[in-house]
């Protein structure tokens, strides 16, 4: 008996010679875009609403503002998800910008290392500001 | 009625790249706008390449942009479009003359997905049909309607900027498969499917939705490939 598999062998030998490297990145990747996105709806949301509309809006945001909110762990930790999921969220969207509109391979991957060392290099600041914050500097 | 027909010629012969030329047949408000090309090629000008077998929205051969849009030249009727007609060759695949473009880049996109019954190789010819209750026939109905006639792939904007894609109209092959409940071949499949250029390369621009001449939910299909290589649901 011939399978369908067999014949397309036969006549189009090229087809079966292509050779794509397994990989489950994109689909974590996928996913990652999905929950990020959800979760930075709500905490981009509650961000600005502190940020800008409590009270009189951002004019009210000094050092001492920033020291007592940050007095707490809680909000130490809110800012440091909202910067994990923002600058991921917003890398990999870049990622797949460039994967398809920059063509030319040595292009695309200069690109991308730019890309990928900004992101570590703001990743490290951000999580610095945050970790190390002292609040008794400025008294 | 005078119908004005603007059609993308290229020779490559002759021509050092596409152009418009212009026509004007007399046609009948219900033709279809394949007659249209059959009376041009007829009577206007005989070295017209058109692209078409059956006539009649089945063999898949006839796609092309009418108006800036996909569509199957035999299923679109005169009536229906604003004149002048514009017909260019469908997009994304190398031109070989006037409105026929090179498939086989469309084709290995198509082959990549194994589009065949994968079953145990280890187990013995059947010695009955392979059964499948309505339920799990109705699973994977919508794919089974495709022609393969490219006006899906060829419509999508990241086909176009990137040729590797395996495009939709593998991924609906794929899914008619994948939701098979006779196939073993989902796994394998959707590990191709996963990987570069694959399934998740789609960013649900919609296109092949709207251009299926047989009205294949297509977006929706590559989302629940996309579903299924994340959760293994099949």
């Amino acid at each position: 008996m011939t399978t369908v598999e067999q014949v397309y062998q036969k006549h189009r030998p090229e087809a079966f010679e292509a050779k794509r490297k397994p990989s489950s990145f994109e689909v974590w990747s996928w996913f990652f875009m999905r929950i990020s996105g959800v979760l930075l709806l709500f905490l981009v949301l509650i961000h600005l609403f502190i940020m800008h509309l409590v009270g009189s809006g951002v004019e009210r945001v000094d050092f001492a503002f920033v020291a007592r909110r940050w007095d707490s762990v809680g909000w130490k930790t809110f800012d440091w998800l909202m910067l994990f999921l923002a600058l991921l969220h917003g890398t990999n969207g870049l990622r797949i910008v460039i994967d398809d509109y920059l063509r030319k391979p040595p292009l695309r991957t200069a690109v991308k290392a730019l890309l990928y060392t900004l992101t570590v290099v703001l990743m490290i600041m951000g999580t610095a500001v945050i970790v190390t914050f002292d609040p008794t500097v400025g008294a | 009625m005078d119908v004005r027909l603007r059609i993308q010629r290229f020779n490559p012969e002759q021509d050092d790249g596409p152009h418009f030329e212009d026509y004007t047949i007399d046609a009948e408000p219900m033709d279809r706008l394949l007659d249209c090309l059959h009376k041009v090629k007829a009577y206007e000008d005989s070295s017209l390449a058109v692209r078409r077998s059956c006539g009649h929205g089945i063999c898949g051969s006839d796609a092309v942009l009418i108006n800036g849009v996909n569509a199957l030249a035999c299923k679109v009727l005169v009536k229906d479009v604003k004149q002048p007609i514009t017909i260019e060759p469908i997009r994304g695949l190398p031109l070989i003359k006037d409105l026929v473009v090179d498939m086989d880049p469309f084709f290995q996109g198509y082959l990549e997905v194994k589009p065949w019954l994968i079953v145990d190789p280890v187990a013995k010819e059947p010695e009955r049909e392979r059964l499948q209750s309505q339920e799990e026939r109705e699973r994977f109905d919508d794919t089974t309607k495709c022609i393969l006639c490219a006006a899906c792939t060829t419509s999508c904007p990241i086909f176009w900027s990137d040729g590797g894609y395996v495009g939709p109209a593998a991924i609906v092959n794929a899914h008619r498969f994948i939701f098979d409940s006779r196939d073993e071949g989902a796994r394998e499949r959707l590990e191709i499917l996963s990987s570069k250029n694959g399934a998740f390369k789609c960013r649900t621009a919609f296109n092949c939705t709207a251009a299926c001449p047989r009205g294949i939910q297509v977006t929706k299909a590559i989302q629940e490939v996309k579903q299924a290589a994340l959760f293994g649901s099949f």
